[in-house]
């Protein structure tokens, strides 16, 4: 399984790297989804400060969907997904694979984010390490469970518009935990953030085994 | 030798469509087998049947030993399937879709560039991405993805389309080769003479069944009378129906 998730990953990484989509196309609408709210909210009224959590978890999830369609879409192209379907690909490898390579890509994003939201938010770090595992916690589980319902929108034909509407409802309990436990890291706003730790701990677990369990049939299905 | 595809009364539907009405068929050992029939008869639905890629709903499918009815991922590592569609990654390069090909299906990288080298693809062509062929060099590469998986049943749905005078004799060959090593070949095609060189029996496919096989030796005096046959067979819902 292990050596399945390693070979799909490094696949998809490969053709994210030679096609740029995710350099060219999706980094640069986060950025600009960041500027767009610092626009929309005045950094002079403090605003920007108070929900620079808020706000740079809506703009991962919002890029995490076009990650997510980007992983499925590349299966689309001339019946590659009924090519990984005859590889004899073990379905949990498959699954494990795609979610890695999408939470690398996150990842990735969040750390030019965070960049961003420190320049043009006016905000400063209090707990860097706290931030770094709500970062991991959060895109596990936002990798983990994007895949499972991408597979299930990958096969209909009106998957680009349905995979949003499935996964964003899925992903309140993430975008609330990530930003309140982001709020203690950046000390913008007070409070604990280890019960939202716990929450994203929780719903990455729970993910990634449904996932592992339930991609292959998926697929068959897809 | 024991029987490679093992088919009886097997059905498939395709939505509520009985893309497979009933089909019988036996192939054995080192055998080519060439489907032929008019299009929408079944073919190709038997050919992915075959590769594990479509569920059986009724019937009896056993391929390489494995229960289609029960398990069709199984099978899939060891059969190889052309189809219609080349399933590469145009993004990727021709070498990194077949190491790709390769490796998922347990071989080392050196069966790549061995396929690559048979198909003519070493040299320039190995770092051009998949996107960027003409759709010829595209066919090769679709055909040295099954090289590289060494299948022990070659699945090929019109083998010969899209490749050059040159390319054909190479994909006569390879079929010649594979067979020689042990491998078994089912292919459908509506390029009878060339098929016809390849193929030690031929089966008439109609309405979703085999309804006809010719061996070797009487198959070059009837084509035309195969043909009408197919076309006199009954629709895909009536033998549906018989089936039921």
């Amino acid at each position: 399984m292990l050596r399945d998730a390693g070979l799909v990953a490094a696949k998809d990484l490969r053709v994210e790297l030679r096609s740029r989509v995710a350099t060219n196309q999706v980094v640069p609408f986060a950025v600009l989804v960041l500027i767009l709210f610092a626009f929309a909210l005045d950094p002079d009224r403090g605003i920007l400060g108070r929900a620079a959590a808020g706000l740079f978890w809506v703009t991962v999830l919002f890029s995490a969907v076009l990650a997510i369609q980007r992983s499925f879409a590349i299966e689309a192209d001339d019946d590659a997904r009924d090519s990984l379907r005859l590889s004899g690909l073990d379905g949990a490898g498959v699954f494990l694979g795609k979610a890695a390579a999408v939470a690398l890509e996150l990842l990735m994003l969040e750390a030019v984010l965070a960049v961003g939201v420190v320049v043009l938010y006016d905000v400063s770090l209090h707990d860097g390490a706290l931030l770094v595992l709500v970062c991991l916690l959060a895109t596990v589980g936002i990798a983990a469970s994007g895949i499972v319902y991408g597979v299930v929108a990958a096969g209909l034909r009106v998957s680009d518009t349905l995979l949003p509407l499935l996964v964003l409802p899925v992903l309140a309990p993430v975008l609330l935990a990530a930003t309140r436990a982001s709020e203690a890291a950046l000390a913008t706003v007070p409070g604990d953030a280890w019960p939202w730790v716990r929450l994203l701990a929780v719903f990455a677990t729970i993910y990634t085994v449904f996932g592992v369990v339930a991609f292959g049939p998926l697929l068959e299905e897809a | 030798m024991g029987l490679i595809v093992r088919f009886r009364s097997a059905v498939s539907l395709l939505g509520r469509f009985p893309a497979l009405a009933g089909v019988d068929l036996d192939v054995g050992a080192e055998e080519v087998v060439l489907l032929h029939g008019p299009n929408g008869a079944g073919k190709t639905t038997l050919l992915r049947a075959c590769a594990g890629l479509v569920a059986i709903g009724a019937g009896e499918a056993q391929v390489l030993g494995h229960d289609l009815r029960h398990d069709r991922r199984g099978v899939r590592r060891r059969v190889g399937l052309l189809g219609h569609a080349s399933g590469l990654y145009d993004d990727l390069t021709v070498e990194d879709n077949l190491r790709f090909s390769a490796r998922a299906a347990g071989h080392p990288a050196s069966a790549a560039d061995a396929a690559m080298t048979r198909l003519g693809l070493d040299g320039r062509l190995r770092q051009v991405r998949v996107g960027r062929l003409s759709a010829g060099q595209r066919r090769r590469t679709a055909i040295a993805t099954v090289v590289a998986r060494r299948p022990e049943l070659w699945l090929l749905d019109e083998p010969h389309a899209g490749l050059d005078a040159g390319g054909r004799d190479l994909l006569d060959t390879l079929v010649g080769e594979a067979v020689s090593n042990g491998a078994t070949v089912v292919l459908a095609s509506h390029e009878l003479e060339r098929a016809n060189g390849l193929a030690t029996r031929r089966l008439l496919v109609a309405g979703g069944r085999v309804v006809d096989g010719l061996l070797g030796a009487d198959r070059s005096d009837q084509p035309d009378g195969a043909e009408n046959k197919a076309d006199q067979a009954d629709g895909p819902v009536k033998q549906a129906e018989h089936v039921a």
